[in-house]
């Protein structure tokens, strides 16, 4: 036992760091500046202790662990986009007087619960590390507790979340029963018989991942919780939770739950469509960016379910390399929300971003990229997401599912043309500060070059992805 | 041949828009419109020497390129053949003149306009050469951003409708189209059009995905009734935006249905005749008296355009050899005039800023120069012999003739409308009483002006008298086209 402990070296080590920075924390005053940098550092160097680890499949603590390719690409996904989440948000903590030095302590605390969660083999760790990730959320929504916003999207967040994680538990408890073990692998053979009871328990399960993953008809939460947390609170919610939640949502496709696909591909398609729709739909009214957004990644959860709906492993990779795609597009959508500043004030009205384009030609060309790459028009990087997705969809000859879906882009297009119209075609009316946010530039930059070089090799991500499910 | 030419003349626009956008900080706008004319030039003479050095007695795709990737899937593809290279040509022809317009209706943001239309020039190229259903879909739908932008930043005052209008039709149409290539993939395991063409989709599947393509297609030609983004795009768009979108754009569709439609599901081609030529017909006549009714010019000439497309869908789908060059032809030469009718109008708007007929009459007495290049145009315009409009309508309607009586002879009645509607707007605009004051004041054409519509004055008359360069290059393509479209059909009524 004791010589298997080396798998869970980046767990380890990523516990043993957030308990030295937390004591930096207490004993030093005024210290948000060197914790932020250690948590980067130690998000760095967790990066590297992952990469170095080997990709064979090893399972630990009777079976409870695994630690194999996929959970190390999820790992390093969510590491790499907290990275980006952390540093590209610098500024706007600063100016918000958020540094609290817990702010990136709680973040770390997060980022270790979806290594669990993606790791897990087990009902037990799997549902202990969602419960890690989701208190860490609470708070984090509520980081800013003087803002009344903060705080009420942080209760509602906790409300609700209590709530799904119940039912998640509910229907654990139910699996455990129908089923005598809460061992994946062992719940997935006795699937394979006769089980009425153990479909009850995947509703249950499928109703609390979707939740996390924020996909309709449990999507209330978000517009709120995204509009109310801070931005750079917003960004991370938007990006990493997703990440987790989707790897989870196909892992428990993939093992425990693979016999009775029939079952619950059904639920997924009527999820994924439903995300789809209403996020096209519903953003279309809507003022406020942040919320926009909300609506958007609903609807992009849609495209990624709908990979999974298919229930065949290239549906699975699909999904990845959309969450993927979905991740770049995102992180650079929130970066640029970090420059709209306007005397020591963030804007996040549609509104403010009238004419943008003549005062800020490259943000407005950033802008116009990342929201003609969220609404999939080629030759951008979203394009090929939704291209993997839909190829893969089309496969299983679900034609329904993939016209739906397409459609479901069309009515999404309006709105983010309707952005990009807000800043091209209309007369300028605010002019920004120009800050010196190079931190936040530089991910913009990142994003946006990914996005426009994606088309000369496509297949980069889709390579990596392919390697996950070789065993 | 080794050297990448056709890449070359995809990305040369891509590339040189690039360096405008580096050069962005300088006031002077000079540099960036030399850089453009000069890439546009020389993509123009490198479309020429491709022209001029391909075999076109052969019907085989030439200067073929292919290279992985998206791994195991799709191949980055590109070949021409007789039909595709006249459309590159007139490309690379229309665009250098658009960047010339430029120079006298864009006033505001002129670097970015230069950098949009070179963009809109690689993604038209791309179309054209792509020989992969992705990779044509990826150009075709590409082209919807610059389009999106021109008609947006630049176009007049209802621009915003226009340009929502037009990106959302298309693209509403190009997502089944998507949906139909990945099913293609999967039906046949490639989307390599070469290899679709042999391996033939079996006939359970193709009606469906004719439907598809058709659906992008429709809007995109514009076919009635899905035509209604097209007048309100032209005339809110800028002039240059207004001549890429009727001499280009509309060709897409068309060559779309040439490349893909009509060899990829030769037995639903066949199927669906009826439809198109009703659609084709309704467009011809409809459209027509349509456009005898506008008073804005812009949209009159918008309503002819569909009109003149009614033909060109009617000419394809006769799956006769005068039938189907006649439609080739009549891209090209509608290209042309179009083009040449809509910097007309731009040339009288820049100086009045009014694009009503009614502010307008007796330009003869003052503009002596614009106004006989204005008669050329319309006259072209309704297909009067020895211009290129008259080859073009009229190897149409022989085409016709041997598939369908009834349908050739109400296509003819809308030649006379076409005459009607541009007469009647030659003789409100240019001839007349003089009401406007205005008009006194104004002065002829000026160099740029001279130099781009007499270019085009030039290649009317001279296609009209002289097709045979056109004819002769698309001659052994267009006969593949049938001999497999009908050793297709001939098959399947064996069966």
């Amino acid at each position: 036992m004791i010589n298997n402990l080396n798998i869970l070296l980046p767990e380890i080590f990523l516990t043993l760091s957030i308990f030295s920075i937390l004591m930096i924390g207490v004993f030093i005053k005024n210290s948000f500046n060197l914790i932020f940098n250690l948590s980067s550092l130690i998000i760095l160097l967790t990066i590297i202790i992952i990469l170095n680890s080997p990709n064979n499949v090893e399972k630990i603590f009777l079976e409870s662990f695994t630690r194999d390719s996929f959970s190390n690409f999820f790992k390093i996904l969510i590491l790499i986009s907290s990275l980006f989440v952390l540093n590209s948000s610098k500024n706007y903590i600063l100016d918000k007087k958020l540094t609290k030095f817990e702010y990136p302590i709680i973040i770390l605390i997060s980022i270790l619960g979806m290594f669990f969660m993606v790791s897990s083999n087990d009902i037990i760790l799997f549902y202990l590390g969602l419960e890690l990730q989701s208190l860490s959320l609470y708070i984090l929504a509520s980081i800013d507790r003087d803002n009344l916003k903060s705080s009420e999207s942080g209760i509602k967040y906790f409300v609700l979340s209590a709530l799904s994680s119940g039912l998640l538990l509910y229907g654990c408890s139910l699996l455990y029963g129908f089923t005598g073990s809460t061992n994946f692998d062992l719940i997935a053979n006795e699937l394979g018989k006769e089980n009425t009871g153990a479909v009850f328990a995947m509703v249950f399960i499928l109703v609390g991942l979707a939740f996390k993953v924020s996909a309709v008809p449990f999507h209330m939460w978000t517009p709120d919780v995204y509009e109310g947390a801070p931005t750079s609170i917003t960004s991370y919610f938007a990006v990493v939770p997703k990440v987790a939640g989707l790897a989870v949502l196909i892992k428990f496709m993939l093992i425990p739950f693979s016999k009775i696909s029939m079952e619950w591909q059904t639920i997924i398609i009527f999820i994924s469509i439903a995300s789809m729709i209403l996020g096209a739909v519903a953003a279309i009214g809507q003022k406020n960016i942040k919320r926009l957004l909300a609506y958007s990644s609903i609807g992009h959860i849609g495209y990624a379910l709908a990979g999974v709906a298919t229930g065949v492993i290239s549906g699975y990779e699909s999904a990845i390399v959309y969450i993927s795609i979905y991740v770049v597009m995102n992180l650079g959508a929130f970066s640029c929300l970090y420059l709209l500043k306007k005397d020591g004030e963030y804007k996040e009205n549609i509104s403010d971003l009238s004419g943008i384009s003549k005062k800020h030609p490259i943000l407005a060309i950033s802008f116009l990229v990342i929201l003609f790459s969220l609404a999939g028009i080629p030759p951008l990087g979203g394009f090929f997401a939704k291209f993997f997705v839909f190829a893969a969809v089309v496969e299983q000859q679900m034609y329904a599912l993939a016209i739906i879906g397409l459609l479901a882009t069309v009515i999404s297009a309006f709105y983010y043309l309707k952005i990009i119209k807000t800043i091209y075609f209309d007369d300028s009316v605010i002019s920004f500060d120009n800050t010196k946010n190079k931190l936040a530039q530089l991910s913009i930059f990142i994003s946006c070059s990914i996005l426009l070089t994606f088309f000369l090799y496509p297949s980069v991500l889709s390579n990596v992805v392919d390697t996950l499910f070789l065993n | 041949m080794d050297f990448p030419i056709l890449s070359t003349l995809i990305f040369l626009p891509l590339v040189s828009s690039l360096f405008i956008f580096i050069s962005r900080g300088q006031k002077n706008n000079n540099s960036a419109i030399y850089i453009s004319l000069f890439s546009s030039l020389a993509t123009f003479i490198l479309s020429l020497f491709v022209w001029y050095s391909m075999d076109y007695t052969s019907a085989d795709f030439q200067f073929l390129e292919e290279q992985s990737w998206i791994n195991d899937f799709i191949k980055f593809k590109l070949g021409i053949d007789g039909i595709s290279i006249l459309f590159i040509v007139l490309t690379a022809l229309i665009t250098p003149i658009c960047i010339i317009s430029c120079i006298n209706s864009v006033k505001d943001r002129v670097k970015e306009f230069l950098i949009a239309i070179l963009i809109l020039e690689t993604f038209m190229i791309g179309v054209f050469c792509s020989l992969d259903l992705v990779i044509f879909y990826l150009f075709f739908e590409a082209g919807l951003i610059p389009m999106f932008l021109i008609i947006g930043v630049w176009g007049g005052p209802r621009r915003v409708y226009s340009a929502f209008k037009f990106f959302l039709f298309t693209l509403l149409g190009s997502v089944l189209m998507l949906v139909a290539i990945i099913a293609i993939y999967w039906i046949t395991g490639t989307t390599d059009v070469t290899q679709i063409y042999e391996i033939k989709i079996p006939k359970e599947y193709q009606n469906l995905l004719w439907l598809a393509f058709f659906s992008s297609f429709a809007v995109k030609t514009p076919m009635w009734p899905v035509h209604t983004w097209l007048p309100d795009a032209h005339v809110e768009a800028p002039t240059a935006g207004s001549v890429i979108l009727a001499a280009i754009l509309l060709k897409m569709a068309g060559y779309g249905f040439l490349r893909f439609s009509l060899p990829m599901f030769p037995l639903a081609s066949e199927f669906f005749t009826p439809l198109i030529f009703t659609l084709s017909i309704i467009a011809i006549i409809y459209t027509s008296l349509v456009a005898l009714m506008q008073e804005d010019m812009k949209k009159l000439i918008a309503y002819s355009s569909v009109a003149h497309m009614g033909y060109v869908t009617l000419g394809i789908f006769t799956f006769t050899k005068q039938g189907i060059e006649g439609s080739v032809f009549q891209m090209i030469s509608h290209g042309l005039i179009s083009a040449a009718l809509f910097l007309c109008v731009g040339v009288v708007y820049d100086r009045l800023h009014s694009r009503m007929i009614s502010t307008y009459g007796g330009l003869v007495n003052y503009l002596p120069k614009y106004s006989f290049l204005f008669i050329v145009f319309a006259l072209a315009g309704l297909g009067l012999p020895g211009t290129s409009g008259f080859l073009g309508e009229f190897l149409v309607l022989t085409g016709t003739f041997q598939k369908n009586y009834l349908v050739a002879m109400l296509a003819t009645f809308g030649v006379v409308l076409g005459a009607a509607y541009m007469l009647w707007l030659t003789k409100r605009v240019i001839f007349g009483v003089t009401k406007n004051d205005q008009i006194k004041n104004l002065k002829d054409v000026n160099k740029s002006e001279m130099i781009m519509l007499g270019i085009l004055a030039v290649l009317v008359i001279f296609f009209g008298f002289y097709p045979v360069p056109l004819m002769e290059t698309l001659n052994v393509s267009v006969d593949n086209l049938i001999n497999n479209y009908e050793t297709a059909v001939q098959i399947e009524s064996l069966n």
